[in-house]
């Protein structure tokens, strides 16, 4: 509206976001510094993360490009499928197969000069947990519960307390988390030591029911009980030992057909090829608009984060288009003995107690019930599970003394990765500790305070 | 895994849900008809993709459509939508649905009066600065499918018909056999203790939060054991034996309204209304037409089947009797008996208690609102931001009028533009007949410093919300926006203000 139909100089290209970003306002964050080069200088700083490169990945990576982002990064394991060309709007029929985020990339990089994406096409547990100290926003774009706490869990790793418990502002890896279901969704900020993080509201998301075996063996009543028998009972009896795969066209035909013998023999109606689809794959119903509306919001929030240039949302937006367009912010708080945005959990030691003595304390300890840890400190590998190459290197320092192996300080902040109960499943999770030994002088004392 | 070259089958692309991708626009008119699409615009493409530079923008939004969806139709007029509004006002009239985006006021008062004679959907759309809007106008929208998120189901169990009591009669609920009696559905025990209840207390139903309690003690006292699911369903569900009987107030206004008095004239919607306020005074005695689907419980498959077979054949009885006053509706107002079809009586008697009917008031009559309730949202801590935006929304196309350009364009004069900005909205208020409301100060230095400027993200919201609507509007699935939904990019915010 604003822009005259105007040459394709960079100034013409960005005017109407130097609008907002060169001139002061009142309604403004607190460090916000107007100026007519700030968008250049977000520019050139700013490095992005978006995790997921699907439904809201897409329009994530569009989103901030167009709002002065140059560096971002798009992390994604997942292939192309046909069924996602509808919403997932960077793709095409000749993408079907290829990675996701290598796909995404390139296509936001054709269309908008200047910006460079580098996509990752890799399981986000792939990246060591330095890769992604590098950003300044990690931004999600993700379906899944496991996957949003895995990288919060990382990024409130980062998180420094100093010797009074208070969080190292400047140490706080802030996220934008987005979600969709339909026409309902979520758009939240994260800053680890001032918002609640995933993990402090981790209620908000409860654990998807399933249904008793007994049902589904005994008492079918619903369509759904039919499929679930055929897929998770059925099957192994007649497949014993060959892995179900859901992306098998086949493989659904005979789940289907089971499942409406099963149904028939029940009086049960209802089954048909797209419910068993639904209910064995757990689709969660997707439309093109709820992700636009919900990805916008994120990469609004990401920019006003960065440059300053308005207020931010406090800090949890939910949207509800099934009866109008509602939209409610609720300010959540921390919850200060959070395990993953806390302090750490502390764990006191003697100075005699080896490493392998410390990781089977983490397996037995009511609060953590990690299992087969591997352990870091500072980015030092201490001791890892996997890979093999990795494990043998490491192994001897398992017979050591933790006092030895921490340079002898009174404490120290060392990071644990392994599985772990959230939500009632077991989960990879990385969990920060507080080690203290017992009876050395200043154990009050942490040494992140040195590094503040 | 499928490879590249792979063409799409039109079911599987869809296979979450047919939807329609909608463009968030730019200064555009944007029509839908069908599955075609037109847009009309004169400007050229002078911003973000550098590929289309200098082409008319209607055109390369069009290729961008079809090469997202090439089941898609999409036309474009060279034409700004001001000359085309008022030159050739019937160019409109062969559309479902017009889509308005950054229309100033003027423009979208004339463009609202032509999609309203013509009973056309319009959908404004207006992004500016970290605020914006969408507004829906259309004389009325019905919906039948409403799909609310949580509605209490359709069980009867206040009023249970002969079918359903003589099944629960048929079971013992103190059948002996512990299988059976944790397998006897929640349904059939609630039926028969209501009506113990009802025989100990003078024929009445448990109604005091105290007899409430009772009832629940009297569920629990014929459990076999603590962990029996059924009964533990039972108890959760037992305040549905007290469920008021009749119709909620919504569709009793419905029912009432003067568009159930039908003519020849009368959609086929208030022709179903019309037959439901006799089914309701005859056949359905004070009650709708029964869903007939039950929620999953606890159950033998045996029992459960039955059930769900009551259920089925209580509701097609009463399809059936409603399928017989339609058709004497249609004979009653000259039209054809047959002229409206099974299938739709059936998704309305299925769909009767979530019927809803959205009437807009036109943008003309949005101008002069009732002050009193105006007068509430500036009041209320919660709106009052919402109604400042509205406010200079409408006071930036004022200015723009009388200075040929937005407040807040040039650096230089951004001073001078906050007081004229000011004295505008003022006039607007009082127009509004708002006296002594006053705006925020901030709010407006905020508008100022907007410039009119469109931030690639707020126009990907209002975008997205646009579509949203338009989704729900052209299906007449779920329920559209009921007001003007005001955008607040600062904390996010939002509301819709009913005006």
């Amino acid at each position: 509206m604003a822009t005259p139909d105007a040459q394709p100089t960079e100034p013409a290209r960005w005017r109407d976001l130097d609008m907002l970003l060169s001139r002061p306002g009142n309604l403004v964050a607190a460090s916000f510094d107007p100026s007519p080069t700030l968008r250049d200088e977000i520019g050139s700083f700013a490095e992005v993360l978006v995790v997921g490169a699907g439904g809201l990945g897409c329009e994530l990576l569009k989103d901030l490009a167009l709002s002065g982002f140059k560096n971002l990064h798009v992390i994604d394991m997942d292939t192309i499928d046909v069924s996602n060309l509808n919403r997932q709007f960077l793709f095409r029929v000749q993408d079907v197969g290829k990675s996701k985020a290598q796909v995404a990339a390139k296509r936001v990089m054709e269309r908008v000069s200047g910006v460079n994406i580098k996509p990752h096409f890799c399981r986000i547990e792939d990246k060591e947990i330095e890769f992604y100290s590098q950003f300044h926003i990690i931004v999600l774009g993700l379906d899944s519960i496991e996957a949003r706490s895995y990288i919060n869990s990382v990024a409130c790793g980062f998180l420094e307390y100093d010797s009074n418990d208070n969080p190292i502002p400047e140490t706080a890896k802030p996220m934008v988390d987005g979600g969709t279901e339909g026409f309902k969704g979520h758009a939240r900020v994260i800053i680890p030591g001032t918002t609640p993080c995933f993990e402090c509201n981790i209620w908000l998301f409860p654990p998807q029911v399933k249904f008793p075996l007994c049902t589904l063996a005994e008492t079918p009543r619903t369509a759904a009980h039919c499929i679930e028998y055929a897929h998770l009972i059925k099957w192994d009896e007649v497949h014993p030992g060959k892995p179900f795969d859901a992306d098998d066209a086949e493989h659904m035909q005979w789940i289907y057909s089971e499942a409406l013998k099963r149904a028939e023999l029940f009086g049960i109606s209802g089954v048909t090829y797209s419910l068993t689809q639904g209910v064995v794959k757990n689709i969660i119903p997707a439309i093109a608009s709820t992700n636009a509306i919900i990805s916008a919001a994120c990469a609004l929030e990401a920019f006003k984060l960065f440059s300053g240039c308005s207020k931010t949302v406090s800090n949890y937006l939910t949207y509800n288009g099934l009866e109008g367009t509602h939209i409610k912010v609720t300010e959540f708080v921390r919850d200060k003995d959070c395990l993953v945005c806390g302090p750490g959990t502390l764990i006191e030691l003697d100075t005699s107690a080896t490493l392998s003595q410390f990781i089977k304390m983490l397996e037995e300890h009511p609060n953590l019930r990690i299992s087969k840890a591997s352990v870091t400190h500072e980015g030092n590998n201490l001791y890892m599970q996997s890979p093999e190459v990795l494990e043998q290197m490491t192994r001897p320092n398992l017979s050591v003394p933790m006092f030895e192996l921490l340079k002898e300080v009174p404490c120290a902040t060392v990071h644990a990765t392994g599985m772990a109960e959230n939500n009632g499943k077991k989960v990879s999770s990385l969990r920060k500790l507080r080690v203290a030994f017992k009876g050395v002088i200043g154990d009050s004392k942490m040494d992140t305070t040195e590094s503040s | 895994m499928a490879t590249a070259g792979v063409v799409a089958e039109p079911k599987t692309k869809y296979d979450r849900q047919l939807r329609k991708r909608v463009f968030d626009g730019e200064s555009i008119v944007f029509i839908i008809l069908r599955k075609s699409f037109s847009f009309v615009n004169l400007r050229l493409v002078s911003n973000v993709d550098e590929g289309c530079l200098g082409q008319p923008r209607a055109k390369s939004i069009c290729s961008f459509l079809q090469e997202l969806n090439d089941a898609v139709k999409a036309k474009f007029v060279e034409e700004t939508p001001a000359t085309l509004i008022d030159t050739n006002p019937s160019f409109f009239s062969q559309f479902t649905v017009v889509i308005a985006t950054q229309l100033p006021e003027s423009s979208l008062l004339k463009l609202d009066d032509i999609c309203r004679k013509a009973d056309i959907v319009l959908v404004a759309a207006r992004s500016y600065g970290l605020t914006g809007l969408v507004r829906v106008s259309v004389k009325e929208h019905c919906v039948i499918e409403s799909k609310p998120d949580h509605f209490l189901d359709d069980l009867r169990l206040h009023n249970p018909w002969a079918e359903l009591k003589q099944f629960a009669k048929s079971i013992d609920i103190n059948d002996k056999d512990p299988v059976v009696h944790k397998h006897t559905p929640y349904i059939v025990i609630l039926v028969r203790l209501a009506e113990k209840w009802a025989d100990a207390h003078d024929g009445n139903l448990p109604s005091t939060r105290q007899e409430k309690r009772e009832f629940k003690d009297l569920i629990r006292a014929h459990m076999l054991n603590v962990d029996e699911e059924n009964y533990k369903e039972a108890v959760e569900s037992s305040y549905k034996v007290s469920v008021t009987p009749g119709i909620s107030d919504e569709v009793r206004q419905i029912i009432d309204d003067n568009s159930a008095e039908v003519n020849s004239s009368s959609s086929d919607f208030w022709i179903l209304v019309a037959a439901l306020k006799e089914f309701v005074a005859n056949e359905g005695n004070g009650e709708l037409p029964l869903e007939g689907t039950i929620p999953d419980m606890t159950s033998l498959t045996e029992y459960y089947v039955s059930l769900q077979k009551i259920y089925q054949a209580k509701a097609e009885a009463d399809c059936l009797a409603m399928e017989h006053r339609v058709k004497d509706t249609l004979k009653r107002i000259g039209r054809d008996p047959d002229s409206i079809s099974r299938a739709y009586i059936k998704t309305f008697c299925k769909n009767a208690r979530k019927l809803r009917v959205c009437r807009y008031r036109s943008i003309e009559e949005e101008f002069s609102p009732i002050v009193s309730e105006v007068q509430r949202y500036f009041t209320d801590e919660d709106y009052s931001y919402a109604m400042n935006f509205y406010i200079l929304l409408r006071a930036v196309d004022r200015l723009a009028a009388n200075y040929s350009r937005l407040p807040g364009i040039f650096d230089s004069e951004i001073d001078e533009d906050i007081p004229r900005l000011k004295t505008v909205a003022a006039s607007v208020l009082s127009e509004m007949g708002l006296i002594g409301a006053s705006l925020s100060e901030d709010l407006i230095t905020e508008m100022c410093r907007f410039g009119g400027a469109e931030i690639h993200p707020v126009a990907a919201f209002i975008g997205g919300v646009a579509s949203q609507e338009v989704i729900k509007l052209v299906t007449k699935q779920f329920v559209p926006l009921r007001g003007t939904f005001i955008f607040n990019g600062i904390d996010l915010k939002s509301q819709v203000l009913v005006l």
